[in-house]
Order: C-alpha cells, then sequence, then structure tokens
C-alpha cells in the first residue's frame, strides 16, 4: 500500500487550500507580520480570450520586404511604443505582444472601435507643439500634455493629489504633427543642423494666433511627450514656417526628421488584419461553455461513482481538486483563456479522467484476477503506470513543438492550445497517481471493505 | 471476441468514409474561411429591414468590391464575405448600406491578410509533422524491450493520419450537407484530435508491450487481439462516457459558432479511439505478417 498517508493528505489539502484561495480572489497579496510592507503581490484576475469575451484583435507587421532580416531589439521597442500608445487610450487589459520575429499582435478585450485604435498604434511619431509658459524643460525630459490622443485636445483639468499641489504639471498642446505639410534637414542662423518645417494654413493659422499672443514665453516642442526643443516665442509666426533647433549633429537632424515623417517607431509597421469580435458573440458562447462544462462535469462524476464506486467516488474529488488546482495555476500564470485553450482544458480532463480509468480497470482486473485487496491495490498502479506515462509525454511532446510554433509564428490558436494542455496534463498526472491513490488507500484504511461486489462493482 | 479476423472489414469501412468524403471535400471546392484565404467578413444585422441577399451584393459591387458571399445567420443577421477591405473600405460600405437599405449595427468584422493564413498553416502542418517523428522516436524507444519497437510508432501515427483523413472526410460530408467552412477553430479540432489519438493508441499497444513479454509462447495475431479485448472496456469508458460527456454537452448547449467545432471533435475523438483498436493494431499484425505480398496475385499457402 501507500508509505506517509497522512503526511501526503496534508500536502494535498495545503495544495488545495492555496488553489482555492486563488481562485476565489482577483488578487493576492503577502503581508510581512512585523510591518505593514506587502511582501508580495500579485493580481490573478482570470483573463478571458477574445473570442470569449469580445473585442479587437490588430496585427501588425514589419513593414520592410520579406527579405530584410528585422532586428529583435527593435521589434521590442515597436512593441513597448505600441503598448505606451495604446494604453493611452484608457482600454483596460490590452495585450501587445510579439509573434514571432517580425509580428505584432495586440488584443484590446471590450474594444470596438477599431478606428481610434488603428489610429492611435498608426500614428506618426506624436509631435506635440506644448505651450510650457514660462518654463523651459531640459530637452529630453519627459512632460505631461492634456493631448490624449483623441482628435480633440481640449485642455483637461490638471490632475492633483490629496495636499493640493500639483506633483506633475499637465500642459496644453496647442497643436500636433497632424499640421506638419513638410519636414527637412536645414542649418540654423549660426550654422548648426535643424529641422525646418511648413504647416498646412489650419495650424499656420492656430500657430500665427498662439505665437502672437505668447511672446517672451516657452514653446516647448515634444515628440512621443518627450521634449526635443524648447524654444522661447521671439516674435508671432505667422506663414506656419518654423524650425527646430537644438543641440543637433546632422545624424540627430536626420532621425527626427525621419521619425516626424514616418513615426517614431523604430521599424515600420502595417496592418494586415483586424478582427472585432462582437461581445454578443463572446458572451454566448462563454456562458454557454461554462454550462456545458459544467454538465458535462456532473455527468462524468455520476458515471466516476456508479460505476467505480468507491474508487470512483475518491477519483470524483481528485478531478474536483485537479479542476480547481488548474484554474488557480492558469489564473496565477495569467494564461489567457481562449475557446483552443478549454479544448486544450478538455483533452487534459479526459487523460485525467483515462489516468484513473485505467488504474481501476486494472484494479478490478487484479481482484478478479484473486489477489488480494492490499496487492491488487499496488498492482493496479505499477501495471498502470508505464502506459499512462507514455500516453502523456508523447502529449508533451505534441505541445512542446506546438507552443514553441505557436509562439514563434504568431498562431495564437495553437500556442493557446499547446500551453493549457501542457499545463493540464501536468497536473492530471499529478491528481490521478497522487490525489487519487491517497484518498482511495485512506478510504481502504478507514472503511475495510469485504463485499468487493458492492464497493469495487466487480 | 476475435476482433482482427476482421481487419479487412475495418481497412475498408474507414477507407470507404475517407475516399466518399474527401471526394465531396475537393469536388466541392474546399471551403477555406478568410482565416485561410485572405479577405474580410463582415457581419451586421438591420435594424429593421430584412433586404435580400441581391440588395447587399449590389451595395458592394456599387463599392466595386469583389467576391461578395452572402449569408443570413439562424439569429437574423447577415455575413458578407469579400475581398480584403481596409479600414476606410469597410467604413464606406457600412455607409453605403445605411443609406441604401437601412441603419446597420456591425457584429463582427475580420480582415485577413491573404499572406497569412497560408504561411500559418503551412508551418503548423510542419510543426505536426516534427512533432510526429519525435513521438515515433519516443515510442520505439519506449518498447524498446519488445520486437520491432519502431512499428510502434509508425502504426501510431498511422492511426493519427487515418483520424486527421476522417476529419477531413466529415468536413466534406458536413460543407456538402450543412455548409461548414474550414475556419481556424477547425485546425483547433484538428490539434485536440491530434493530441488525443497519439494518446489512445499508446495506452493500447501499452497493453500489447505488457503482454509480450508475459505470452511469450504466443502467435502475435491472437497476442495482439488479447490485448485490445483486455483494454477494450476502458477505451471504451474512456472515450463514451467521459471525453465524449464532456463535447456532447458543448454540442447540446454551445454556441452556434461552437456546434460546427464541437461535431467534428465529437467524430474526431470518436475516430481516435476506432483507429486505435480497429487501425492502429491490425496495422501492426497486417505488418508481422507481411500481408501486403499477398494482396496481388495467389495467396500463399496457409
Amino acid at each position: 500500500m501507500t508509505r506517509n498517508l497522512y503526511t501526503r493528505l496534508a500536502l494535498i489539502f495545503f495544495i488545495a487550500a492555496v488553489a482555492l484561495l486563488v481562485d476565489m480572489r482577483s488578487d493576492i497579496q503577502i503581508s510581512n507580520p512585523f510591518n505593514d510592507s506587502v511582501l508580495y503581490r500579485r493580481s490573478v484576475a482570470p483573463r478571458l480570450g477574445l473570442d470569449l469575451q469580445g473585442g479587437l484583435q490588430v496585427l501588425l507587421e514589419a513593414d520592410v520586404p520579406e527579405t530584410t532580416n528585422v532586428d529583435a531589439q527593435e521589434m521590442e521597442t515597436a512593441r513597448t511604443i505600441v503598448e505606451n500608445r495604446t494604453n493611452a487610450l484608457g482600454v483596460s487589459e490590452n495585450v501587445i505582444q510579439l509573434a514571432g520575429d517580425r509580428r505584432i499582435v495586440g488584443e484590446f478585450p471590450g474594444a470596438e472601435d477599431a478606428d481610434a485604435i488603428l489610429d492611435i498604434i498608426q500614428q506618426t511619431g506624436l509631435m506635440e507643439f506644448v505651450d510650457t509658459g514660462d518654463f523651459r524643460p531640459e530637452e529630453g525630459s519627459i512632460i505631461e500634455t492634456d493631448f490624449a490622443g483623441g482628435t480633440t485636445a481640449e485642455p483637461t483639468p490638471t490632475p492633483t493629489d490629496e495636499n493640493g499641489t500639483n506633483p506633475q504639471p499637465v500642459y496644453h498642446t496647442i497643436m500636433t504633427g497632424k499640421e506638419l505639410t513638410s519636414v527637412n534637414v536645414g542649418v540654423n542662423a549660426a550654422g548648426q543642423p535643424a529641422v525646418d518645417f511648413v504647416l498646412s494654413p489650419e495650424g499656420a493659422t492656430i500657430f500665427a494666433q498662439h505665437t502672437a499672443a505668447n511672446i517672451g514665453k516657452v514653446l516647448t516642442i515634444t515628440l512621443d511627450k518627450r521634449v526635443v526643443s524648447a524654444p522661447g516665442i521671439e516674435g508671432a509666426i505667422p506663414d506656419g514656417q518654423g524650425q527646430i533647433s537644438g543641440a543637433f549633429t546632422t545624424e540627430g537632424a536626420n532621425a527626427l526628421a525621419v521619425q516626424l515623417r514616418y513615426g517614431s517607431l523604430p521599424v515600420p509597421l502595417k496592418v494586415v488584419e483586424t478582427r472585432i469580435i462582437g461581445p454578443t458573440l463572446g458572451e454566448d458562447s462563454l456562458e454557454k461553455s461554462l454550462l456545458a462544462g459544467v454538465i458535462g462535469l456532473t455527468i462524468v462524476i455520476l458515471f466516476m461513482g456508479i460505476y467505480y464506486r468507491l474508487p470512483g467516488i475518491t477519483a470524483d474529488v481528485s478531478i474536483l481538486l485537479y479542476a480547481a488546482i488548474l484554474f488557480a495555476v492558469f489564473k496565477f500564470l495569467g494564461v489567457t483563456l481562449t475557446l483552443p485553450g478549454i479544448a486544450g482544458i478538455m483533452l487534459s480532463t479526459g487523460s485525467a479522467l483515462d489516468a484513473n480509468i485505467l488504474v481501476f480497470e486494472r484494479l478490478k482486473e487484479e481482484l478478479r484476477g484473486g489477489r488480494v485487496l492490499r496487492q491488487a491495490f499496488d498492482q493496479a498502479w505499477s501495471r498502470a503506470w508505464p502506459s499512462i506515462r507514455d500516453s502523456n509525454i508523447a502529449a508533451l511532446i505534441t505541445s512542446a513543438i506546438l507552443f514553441w510554433f505557436g509562439n514563434t509564428f504568431g498562431a495564437t490558436i495553437v500556442k493557446g492550445f499547446s500551453l493549457t494542455l501542457a499545463i493540464g496534463v501536468v497536473i492530471s498526472l499529478f491528481s490521478s497517481l497522487y490525489i487519487t491513490r491517497t484518498f482511495l488507500a485512506l478510504a481502504l484504511e478507514w472503511f475495510k471493505p469485504k463485499n468487493l461486489e458492492r464497493w469495487f462493482g466487480i | 471476441m476475435n476482433i482482427l479476423g476482421k481487419r479487412y472489414f475495418f481497412f475498408g469501412l474507414s477507407l470507404l468514409i475517407i475516399i466518399s468524403g474527401l471526394v465531396l471535400l475537393f469536388t466541392n471546392k474546399i471551403p477555406l474561411s478568410i482565416d485561410f484565404t485572405g479577405g474580410s467578413l463582415l457581419e451586421v444585422t438591420f435594424n429593421d429591414q430584412t433586404p435580400e441577399p441581391g440588395e447587399i451584393i449590389a451595395v458592394y459591387d456599387e463599392a466595386n468590391i469583389r467576391d461578395v458571399q452572402v449569408q443570413t445567420s439562424d439569429a437574423g443577421s447577415y455575413i458578407v464575405r469579400s475581398q480584403f477591405l481596409d479600414n476606410e473600405q469597410r467604413d464606406a460600405v457600412i455607409n453605403a448600406l445605411t443609406e441604401n437599405i437601412g441603419a446597420v449595427d456591425v457584429i463582427r468584422f475580420d480582415s485577413v491578410g491573404p499572406s497569412i493564413g497560408q504561411q500559418v498553416t503551412t508551418r503548423g502542418a510542419i510543426a505536426v509533422a516534427i512533432s510526429s517523428f519525435l513521438v515515433v522516436l519516443f515510442i520505439a524507444w519506449s518498447f524498446r524491450g519488445v520486437q520491432n519497437a519502431f512499428r510502434y510508432g509508425v502504426c501510431a501515427i498511422l492511426a493519427m493520419i487515418h483520424d486527421v483523413a476522417i476529419i477531413f472526410a466529415i468536413t466534406g460530408f458536413g460543407t456538402w450537407l450543412l455548409g461548414w467552412e474550414i475556419d481556424s477553430l477547425f485546425l483547433t479540432a484538428l490539434l485536440t484530435v491530434i493530441g488525443f489519438s497519439m494518446q489512445d493508441t499508446i495506452v493500447v499497444f501499452d497493453r500489447i508491450r505488457e503482454n509480450a513479454n508475459i505470452y511469450r509462447r504466443l502467435d502475435y495475431e491472437t497476442l495482439v487481439n488479447h490485448s485490445i479485448v483486455q483494454t477494450l472496456q476502458r477505451s471504451i469508458n474512456t472515450q463514451l462516457m467521459t471525453v465524449e460527456f464532456l463535447l456532447l454537452a458543448l454540442a447540446l448547449f454551445g454556441g452556434v459558432t461552437l456546434q460546427e467545432f464541437a461535431s467534428i471533435l465529437l467524430i474526431g475523438l470518436l475516430s481516435g479511439t476506432y483507429s486505435s483498436i480497429f487501425i492502429a493494431a491490425p496495422l501492426l499484425v497486417l505488418w508481422e505478417k507481411e500481408e501486403w505480398k499477398n494482396w496481388f496475385g495467389r495467396r500463399a499457402t496457409a
């Protein structure tokens, strides 16, 4: 039989308690008991994929010839920039991921306005002309402006903290780089490299009005909120032509001009795929799948209990624990649950059940063969083990290859499926080999069943 | 119970289903969704009107958009497939629909560049091929205690290919009768069945491995048949009572989008169990006896 049963039981209880704790909360936190500091904190809110809750998916691809290699570091930078830009939209739970070496997948749960998001992603380097009053910010520093990325540039109230002070001033954006019609590298009066720009008629009007009204103040020019140059306004500029001068080298001026023209992304990106997944489709699928899952699981539990009797009931408990642990692991790792992911879960749940069934069929066989219960119990597990081991290793090999593939080529379906399958298989092994075995051994110890027909259904 | 004796009947049955299904699939022009072909799919509902599909096609024609197909769904929405639309074209179409027919709600819009699907599919097939190869190697290693261990790996993969073929065949019937389409969920179902098929076959083979070391004198066909019968109860229970229940619930209660997916999964998993018993194990026997030598020409004396 099995040794250290109560140690095993304690371990199972501990794991189950942790799993249930994670299952029921949306974030976990461990505080230092000696002071109030937080030792560990992690959000474990469940993450649902777009197919389950609706939203927008955008696939971006480096807009360079197929044969050109894209620098991984540059793609990562581009990803970060896209992430920062879209976070400014205030859409929560955006996921921006690299998919392979030349693609970026953006997922925006709950988003419906594709255009707003695409505009933000594709905006060229966001150049702003910012009224900083008398303040002359350092070149290269980052300032807050009231331009949030929408089309209107209305000033918003300056946020203040509880003390009423102003932690981070928010400056008003007069206009953005959208009004630029041409950008060229030139030289300033001192012969240093500078960037010349020409504004559209509307831009020229705004610019003329502002410069006329604010002589002596500072007009800060920023690119993606980073200060490029902060010249003082020396006089009204009526014709919509201006120059940005700063401490530029020729290369620096060139880079800035390119950024203004084509965007500040280190790699140009094009949109190759957009999907709007309706929230009704999502809700419908989710609710019905959940219901289906509950019904399926109920039938399975009833069947196992009725067909396999005592062992079946211990298997039921271990399957429920398997579900609780699986869900907790998903929440803890932040796995996004999608339909392919659910398929992976079903397959691994199937293999958890299969492992139990294999053992119990073996147990019946050994009992029918006339072995005493203790021997039959040990034989059942040791004989069923090679088949459970090999079939699960095969599943792990397959899911590892598929995960690698899905990750490299941005095939999110394949990735979601293989990830949940692999995690599920590992937990299912723990559940069927460790939990079921412990419970069944305990049950045999407690009840000492004599009537094999009644207790084991042989 | 003599299962192996009827092996040619089971081979024939599978071949019949696979061939007729595949013929249907290919004669009907494989219904690939835009996930693979590239293009756009716009699903809308009209607030008040119920226009004929022709009216919608006319709007698209007006905008010079080609390859338009309109389908109505049970829920009363219109699913319009067309060539690839960018966002401006999409807005133009929606505006035109509103002007010419009536106010619309956009339920879904998918737009996929034509290059993506092809590439992902090809490479996905390569990934499956690589993992199959590794599984063959693993099985060969794991079964090294029995003779011709390599055959077990190959036969497990052949059974998996059988299940994949069955899925395509069933999709052939589905497109013919129910207008199914091969989309990305189809891929998910395919992957699930591939995973299941290998697992299931290994369990049956494991019993042959075990028995081969116990009954050394038994002839191979009897040994394999005995092993199948021994694992039959487990196969039936695992299949019908567990995995199928999970799926049956899905098929009954899943949303419309899931029903095609669930049906394919259901049949695929059934085939996964079927092929372990009626294809993979008999193939081992066929190989052992080198029966193909007798297929053509005169039968050797028994």
